[in-house]
């Protein structure tokens, strides 16, 4: 069996404008589960939601009814609280049914606040506490380079997250081992969940960071799907170290009273603010 | 009563039992990974870094990378025996050992090594005392304590063939080989070494041994007592302990802090199923500088000891 993009790989307008869909899809999907639910992280699901798009409808190889496939790229949400957008995406892609997602975070759901593998198809590791995803990630990449296969391994940070050391023991190793097809992608906010990321504890300059252990940097629009689709699809032959894509984002991106408000990390929407957003997400 | 297991000539390092087996799977399956911290030395991993240099993954001093990595490494199909000094393994990277290989559920086998207060002199941040107490919640994580090379061989090749997470501690401490009941060990099950009546001593470990000593000392004050292997933590023979109650007194041996390891699950057992006099032996809190064997006798885990902590649990039988 071969994996291959799923649904089959459209090109060009046509590509960007199905994961533009699926994006949008995530948004609405996402902030009636945390309406439903008066549980949620609504903030970061919204500005990861086009990152999401981009692996599950243009860039990663996997087969939903397979979803641990040997061979399937591997997808790690180390920002394990935005389960909104992650579990969307994962319906959206066929791991689960839809309707499965009204059950968020209700009494024995599957779908817990933070992701469990064991609960759900197409989770690779249980993530919640900051700083896990990512080391995870280079033992996978490592062991596709022990097996001589040629998967690709993705990882979903925060900004804030990234202030846990753990993030770079495996950075240092990801660089010193030259992991060309593991991926780091930063959901570069600059939000988390008290303050802005450098009126807290400072990450930039983030891109110099990265470099000095050792990846190869690209600051791109997190939001732009065309980008993310290319930046994100380029052959990992072409280089010889591992990437990281810092994609500067906006926390609550696609909903005007949201955007870049510290407020809706973990805000829930009254029946007016959800009406109007549900107005914008279209 | 039955006769003391005699013990072979000799004292056996736990480590060289851990390393030859883990080099004999390595050879027969290469899913058998090794993942240290800059430990291929204190693993005495020696041999297998120069027969399979790829697949010993050294992450340098970086434990929490470390667990992950391991978790890393099963998703991928490999078998990792992630193996670090147990106090930096379970201290400094229990959220990884919790999250990424427990809750997640991971074919990770984790190997503890020089537990206890192995590092003697090196004092309490060398020493791993907390590991069971640590470890015990996590109701996945099978957890053996092995108390001689063979029970370490034991442990390792089941490690292997089990799919999910364990826990193994691997002791330097110099024992004698064991003269076994049992043939394999199985999860979960204790191992009565040597049966009596008047008192039943539970111990795992380096302590094992020592508990057997004090049997003798106390067959000599005319005392029958049973010693119980509880290399098990976890699962606990919960039908073990209780039948272990039936001598009416019970002390527990554990190279590891009396709050929460063996002796607070044995308590646990005896509290709810069948209440009956209990010492328990182990260490109080941080323990001060001294060899391992000094210790070992400043806390009484010693024949002498052990056997006094005997007496005194069949002193306050009802």
């Amino acid at each position: 069996m071969s994996l291959s993009t799923a649904p089959a790989p459209a090109s060009g307008a046509d590509r960007i404008a199905m994961v533009r869909a699926q994006a949008l899809a995530i948004r609405r999907s996402a902030f009636t589960m945390v309406h439903d639910a008066g549980l949620g992280h609504p903030g970061g699901d919204f500005s990861a939601a086009d990152i999401l798009a981009s692996l599950y409808f243009g860039i990663m190889r996997y087969d939903a009814k397979e979803p641990r496939h040997p061979d399937r790229d591997r997808f790690i949400m180390s920002k394990g609280h935005c389960t909104g957008a992650f579990y969307s995406v994962l319906a959206q892609a066929g791991f689960f049914p839809e309707a499965d997602l009204k059950t968020y975070m209700q009494p024995l759901s599957k779908l817990n606040g933070h992701p469990n593998r064991n609960y759900l198809p197409g989770i690779e590791t249980n993530t919640g506490p900051l700083g896990h995803g990512l080391p995870v990630a280079v033992g996978i990449a490592i062991a596709g380079t022990l097996s001589a296969k040629d998967y690709r391994t993705f990882v979903l940070t925060g900004d804030g997250e990234l202030q846990e050391g753990s993030n770079w023991e495996a950075a240092m190793a990801a660089g010193h081992r030259k992991l060309n097809r593991l991926t780091v992608i930063v959901d570069r906010n600059r939000l988390q969940q008290g303050d802005r990321t450098e009126a807290t504890n400072g990450l930039d300059p983030l891109d110099d960071k990265w470099r000095a252990f050792g990846f190869h940097v690209e600051m791109i629009d997190g939001h732009d799907h065309g980008t993310l689709l290319e930046v994100l699809g380029a052959d990992p032959k072409g280089r010889d170290k591992p990437l990281c894509v810092i994609a500067n984002t906006i926390k609550g991106k696609g909903v005007s009273f949201m955007e870049d408000n510290v407020s809706w990390h973990h805000g829930v929407p009254n029946a007016e603010q959800f009406a109007q957003a549900m107005k914008e997400l279209i | 009563m039955s006769a003391a297991p005699k013990t072979n000539e000799g004292l056996y390092d736990c480590r060289d039992a851990f390393s030859k087996t883990l080099e004999a799977l390595a050879e027969a399956d290469d899913r058998v990974v090794a993942v240290v911290n800059d430990s291929v030395g204190s693993s005495k991993l020696g041999g297998f870094k120069k027969r399979w240099p790829e697949r010993l993954v050294n992450v340098g001093i970086a434990e929490q990378n470390m667990v992950g990595v391991g978790a890393g490494l099963a998703n991928g199909g490999r078998i990792p025996f992630v193996s670090c000094a147990s106090c930096f393994l379970t201290g400094r990277a229990l959220e990884q050992v919790k999250a990424d290989v427990a809750y997640s559920n991971t074919n990770v086998k984790l190997c503890g090594q020089s537990p206890g207060i192995g590092y003697g002199e090196l004092g309490p941040t060398h020493h791993s005392i907390e590991d069971l107490a640590w470890l015990r919640p996590l109701a996945n994580l099978l957890t053996i304590v092995p108390s001689d090379p063979w029970e370490t061989e034991q442990a390792i090749r089941f490690a292997a063939a089990y799919e999910g997470p364990v826990f193994i501690r691997v002791s330097r401490y110099p024992v004698p080989a064991l003269q076994h009941k049992l043939d394999r060990i199985e999860p979960g099950k204790a191992e009565v070494m040597r049966d009596g009546d008047d008192v039943a001593i539970l111990a795992n470990g380096v302590m094992l041994h020592k508990a057997l000593q004090a049997a003798d000392v106390l067959a000599e004050q005319g005392v029958s007592a049973r010693v119980v292997n509880m290399a098990w933590m976890n699962p606990l023979d919960v039908e073990a302990i209780i039948d272990a109650a039936s001598t009416g007194a019970i002390v527990t041996v554990e190279e590891a802090s009396v709050r929460g390891g063996l002796g607070g699950a044995v308590a646990e057992t005896l509290a709810l199923h069948r209440p009956v006099p209990m010492e328990m032996l182990g260490f109080p809190g941080f323990a001060p500088t001294g060899t391992v064997d000094f210790l070992f006798d400043h806390f009484g885990l010693s024949a002498a000891g052990i056997s006094s902590a005997a007496l005194k649990a069949i002193s306050r039988k009802g």
